[in-house]
Parts: structure tokens; C-alpha cells; sequence
């Protein structure tokens, strides 16, 4: 055993324990094992919504993307900001809303407030496309750390299946309680690791963050800014403004939401958010610090850019702990990918299915659902499955078409129906679909365009064309479900 | 809308217009490159908009523990 290993293996005993204990004196009803009962302070709400920034894809991700492609990279950092603006906003009124309904999950959501069961049923088949995909993501981020972290001297494959049986122990025992605590150790360890990668390594390789950008920029010109076409000035307002509006659209978001105690939560944090997720900066700094000193990883590999510089720069004590750090990353948000894709399985699929199932029910199909949803996704995982990544990037465009139904749902006048919430989402997320698998660029589908607008990212097609059926769909409707409307109203108010 | 809400309008603009006006290397802000360090400085000034936005709020001087008025 050398030094990294243990501590990889100590960290997995660690987070078991620390899952494991978080359940201490909670009877684990439905609310109390999906939402902790709606009772989590300012501190864990924030810990948990900071969790979906730290997660492998950051880690490895934000770090290869700079190494690889620069300056695009940088939208990483600014569309959470400008979630945490909308959140500021959109949080308060639905958490009201879900805490008056016991709601919990994001289907039981827009199903409530349309009084549709069969909305509920679309969109949490959607969110479930978009959940595993999510989840293999982590479980393969993983994967990649243990094997770098320990220096090959564990197998992909066992680092897979331990990760994914300790996140499956815990996330049945405690539910988010689990989560939350574990992101307290992970948000800890990371904080302390990114900030010191990202001050070191740049003061030690280049003398400092102004030298090191003088010198990639000189090595490779262009690539600290952005492309005039491709990945360009456009592309970047449109993915950020895409993804900050699909952001809390990620169920287990919307459903770490429903954890807090109060409305107030979310617009304290809204202030504390963004300047926490600065800190991604660092991850930046090690990626571009890496340009010169690892060159030459291409593709995929460019994901292993931090860990390959650690390697290379640090002692192996130093490469067990950052990758400590790194699992942390994967397991947090994989217990949550898990806990929120069993729930959407039991409560708004089968739930749907058998109205008369009691909470009791659904939260036991739901702990007996997530060995399912975790095997799955090792299973993916394993195979290495390549249609996993376009379902990845497909992901992020399915959540944000709940984007305009939600916010339409929320203003009792905006007279959205319930046929077209469902035609607006299953437009949507068809185009998005169609987009992403058969590779459409907008400069593709209408080359006659400026350059400005095709190289805006794609899914904003699919955003425009489902807030035109939702509009059109329901002044069609709205007459016809007046009676329907009001009684949504009643039961809604 | 309430007019200080409209404040939130704001780090969108900063955020995404930004970079459009001025995709340059130079001016290096605190050492970094142009975009980056505009949009890391505009990352501040949203939490400070954030925070002048919380502080007018009248909804954040009810009693704790409440939702919102429906």
C-alpha cells in the first residue's frame, strides 16, 4: 500500500461514516429522507447548492477545458453567478409553493401547479434521461482520479464499484442528510486544495499568475481570448445566459432546494454564492499552468491535466490528498444524482401509477431503487458506453425546458396551461434532442446568417421554439380549461 | 417588478455584453488576461449588487421561519 492509496481508502471509510452518522435521530419518512424535512439552515443549503459547483466535472473539467481550449472555458465561471441571480428570485416563491404541497421533488412541482399527473410523468422521464448521464459523468470522473491519485495502483473498475457502493450505503441510510454532511467534508478539503494548487503552482513554474498568462500568450497567441468565430464572444453570452437559466432545473438542485428552513435562504446566499464559486478560478489557474509544463494531452486525456501536473510537480503525499479531494467531488453530487433519480422513479412514476401508494411506500421503493439507478450507472460507466457523453451534453438542454413552464406556473396570469406546458417541454426537448445527435449548428441550418448568430449555442433554438408552442398552445387551450384552471387555482392558493 | 429589482438586471449585462466589447488580451487585470479578469471582477460586483438588492428587499424583513406572501 503507498501513501496515496491510503488516503483515497481512508476517505472512502471516512465519507461512509460521515453519511452513515448524518441519519442520527431522523426517522427516515419521505420528507426527512428527500428534502431533511425542510429544515436546513443558510450553512447546508448553501453547502449543497455550492455542492453542484464542485463536482468532478469542475474539477477535472474546468481544468482540462482551460488547458484544452482557453479562454471558452471561462463561461464556466459566469453562468452560476447568474444563476445565483435568477435563483435570488425564482427560489423563494416555489420552495412556498412545495413546502405548502409537500412537494419533493421538480415534477411533483410543475405536475402540482398544472394539475397534471401526466406532465409529472414526462418530465420526470426527462429528468431521469438527464440524471444518469450525470451520474456516470461522476462515476467515471472518479474512475479517472483514483487511477492518476493512486498511481495505477488500483483498477478503474474496483474504484468504481467501491465509489458507487459507498454512495449507494449511505445515500439509502440517510438521504440528504448524507449528502450535506459529506459536502462539508468535500467543500472543505477542495477549498483548501484548489486554493493552494492555484497559488502554488503558478508562483512555482511561471514566478506568478501575470508571468504565467505572459507566457502562455506569447507560446500561443489567441488562446487567452476568444475565437472570432466558433467558440467566440457570442457563443459565450449564449451558453452562459442557456445554463444560468437551466441551473436550477437540474431536479437534484430544485430538490436540494426544498431542504431549506425558510424562504430567506436563498437570497442571503444569493450574495455569499458567487464569490464562493471565485474560487473556481484556481481551478483555471492550474489548467492554464499546466498548457506549458504537460503539453500534449489531447481530447479526453486533456481531463487529466490537473492531476498530471499534481503528478508531476508534487510529492506523492501531496497527489493522495488532492486526490482525497477528488473523490469527494464525485461522490457528493452522485448521491444526490442517485437520491433524486430513485425518488422521481417511485414517487412521480410509480406514484402516478398507484395513487392510493402511502408516503411510507414510496420512500421504501425509493431506498430499494437506488442499488437500481447506482448498477446502472456502473454498468455504463463500465462499458464505457460512447452515446453516454452526447446524452451528457443533451442533458443540460432537456432540464432548462422546464425553464419557461416553471417561471409561466408562477405567475397565476401568465395564463399558461397545462397542454401547453406538456407540448412547450415535449417540443423542446425533441429539438434538443435532434440538435444535439445529429450535430446542428445554427451556421449549419441557416448558413445565410451573420456569423454572430450562428455561432450562438444551439440550444436556444430549442429554448424559442418551446416558449412559442407553450404560448400558442395555451391561448388555444385557455378557454376550453377555464373551469380546470380555477379549480388548480383553488387548490393552488 | 419593484424598481431596485431591476438592479438584477445588471451583472447580466457586465457578465455577457462585456466581453463582447472588448475581446482583447490588454489590459491585464490583476494579472490576468482581459475577459477573465472581467469576469472575475464582475463576479464581485454581483454580490455586491446581490447585497444592496437584499438590503431593500422588504421581503427579507418578515419574520424568519415564514414563507412569502403567496
Amino acid at each position: 500500500m503507498t501513501i496515496p492509496l491510503i488516503l483515497l481508502g481512508l476517505t472512502a471509510i471516512f465519507a461512509l461514516l460521515l453519511g452513515i452518522g448524518a441519519r442520527s435521530g431522523h426517522a427516515m419518512g419521505l420528507e426527512e429522507w428527500t428534502v431533511g424535512n425542510r429544515g436546513f439552515g443558510a450553512a447546508l443549503v448553501f453547502l449543497l447548492l455550492a455542492g453542484e459547483i464542485y463536482t468532478t466535472f469542475t474539477f477535472l473539467g474546468a481544468s482540462g477545458f482551460a488547458y484544452g481550449l482557453g479562454a471558452p472555458a471561462y463561461y464556466i465561471l459566469a453562468y452560476a453567478t447568474l444563476a445565483y441571480v435568477i435563483g435570488y428570485f425564482l427560489l423563494p416563491p416555489v420552495w412556498t409553493y412545495a413546502k405548502r404541497h409537500h412537494l419533493v421533488s421538480q415534477p411533483d412541482f410543475l405536475a402540482h401547479k398544472y394539475d397534471s399527473p401526466a406532465l409529472g410523468i414526462v418530465v420526470s422521464l426527462v429528468d431521469i434521461i438527464a440524471l444518469i448521464p450525470y451520474l456516470v459523468l461522476q462515476l467515471t470522473g472518479l474512475g479517472i482520479i483514483v487511477g492518476a491519485a493512486g498511481y495505477g495502483g488500483i483498477s478503474n473498475t474496483v474504484a468504481v464499484l467501491i465509489g458507487a457502493g459507498v454512495v449507494t450505503v449511505y445515500v439509502i441510510v440517510s438521504g440528504v442528510r448524507g449528502s450535506a454532511w459529506t459536502a462539508v467534508a468535500k467543500d472543505i478539503m477542495i477549498l483548501a486544495v484548489v486554493l493552494f494548487l492555484g497559488t502554488y503552482l503558478p508562483i512555482h513554474l511561471y514566478g506568478g499568475i501575470g508571468p504565467m498568462f505572459t507566457d502562455i500568450a506569447k507560446a500561443k497567441p489567441g488562446f487567452l481570448i476568444f475565437p472570432d468565430k466558433g467558440q467566440s464572444v457570442w457563443w459565450f453570452a449564449s451558453t452562459v445566459l442557456l445554463t444560468a437559466l437551466g441551473f436550477f432545473m437540474w431536479p437534484h438542485s430544485l430538490a436540494s432546494c426544498y431542504t431549506a428552513r425558510n424562504a430567506g435562504v436563498f437570497r442571503k446566499n444569493a450574495i455569499v454564492l458567487p464569490i464562493y464559486q471565485l474560487i473556481l478560478l484556481f481551478v483555471y489557474f492550474v489548467g492554464f499552468a499546466a498548457v506549458l509544463k504537460v503539453p500534449g494531452l489531447k481530447g479526453a486525456a486533456s481531463n487529466l491535466a490537473l492531476f498530471k501536473l499534481v503528478v508531476a510537480t508534487m510529492p506523492p503525499w501531496a497527489v493522495g490528498i488532492v486526490g482525497a479531494a477528488g473523490v469527494l467531488t464525485a461522490l457528493v453530487p452522485g448521491s444526490m444524482i442517485t437520491m433524486t433519480a430513485a425518488t422521481l422513479m417511485a414517487r412521480n412514476l410509480y406514484g402516478a401509477y398507484n395513487k392510493r401508494a402511502s408516503n411510507d411506500q414510496i420512500v421504501l421503493l425509493a431506498k430499494c431503487l437506488v442499488p437500481v439507478v447506482m448498477a446502472i450507472a456502473v454498468f455504463l460507466t463500465l462499458t464505457g458506453n460512447a452515446t453516454i457523453v452526447t446524452l451528457l451534453l443533451v442533458g443540460y438542454s432537456f432540464v432548462t425546458q422546464m425553464f419557461p413552464s416553471l417561471v409561466a406556473s408562477l405567475f397565476p396570469r401568465s395564463g399558461a396551461t397545462r397542454q401547453g406546458a406538456m407540448s412547450g417541454i415535449v417540443v423542446g426537448v425533441v429539438i434538443a434532442a435532434w440538435l444535439t445527435f445529429s450535430h446542428a449548428s445554427i451556421g449549419s441550418l441557416m448558413p445565410f446568417l451573420p456569423q454572430a448568430i450562428k455561432d450562438l449555442n444551439v440550444g436556444i433554438i430549442a429554448l424559442i421554439a418551446n416558449v412559442a408552442v407553450l404560448a400558442v398552445v395555451s391561448a388555444l387551450t385557455r378557454r376550453s380549461t377555464v373551469a380546470a384552471a380555477e379549480s388548480t387555482e383553488r387548490h393552488g392558493t | 417588478m419593484k424598481p431596485f429589482q431591476w438592479l438584477a438586471v445588471v451583472p447580466f449585462i457586465g457578465l455577457l455584453i462585456g466581453p463582447m466589447v472588448h475581446n482583447r488580451l490588454h489590459p491585464f487585470i490583476l494579472g490576468m488576461p482581459f475577459p477573465l479578469g472581467w469576469i472575475t471582477v464582475w463576479i464581485v460586483l454581483t454580490a455586491f449588487i446581490m447585497a444592496i438588492i437584499y438590503k431593500l428587499d422588504p421581503a427579507n424583513h418578515v419574520v424568519p421561519g415564514g414563507g412569502d406572501a403567496p
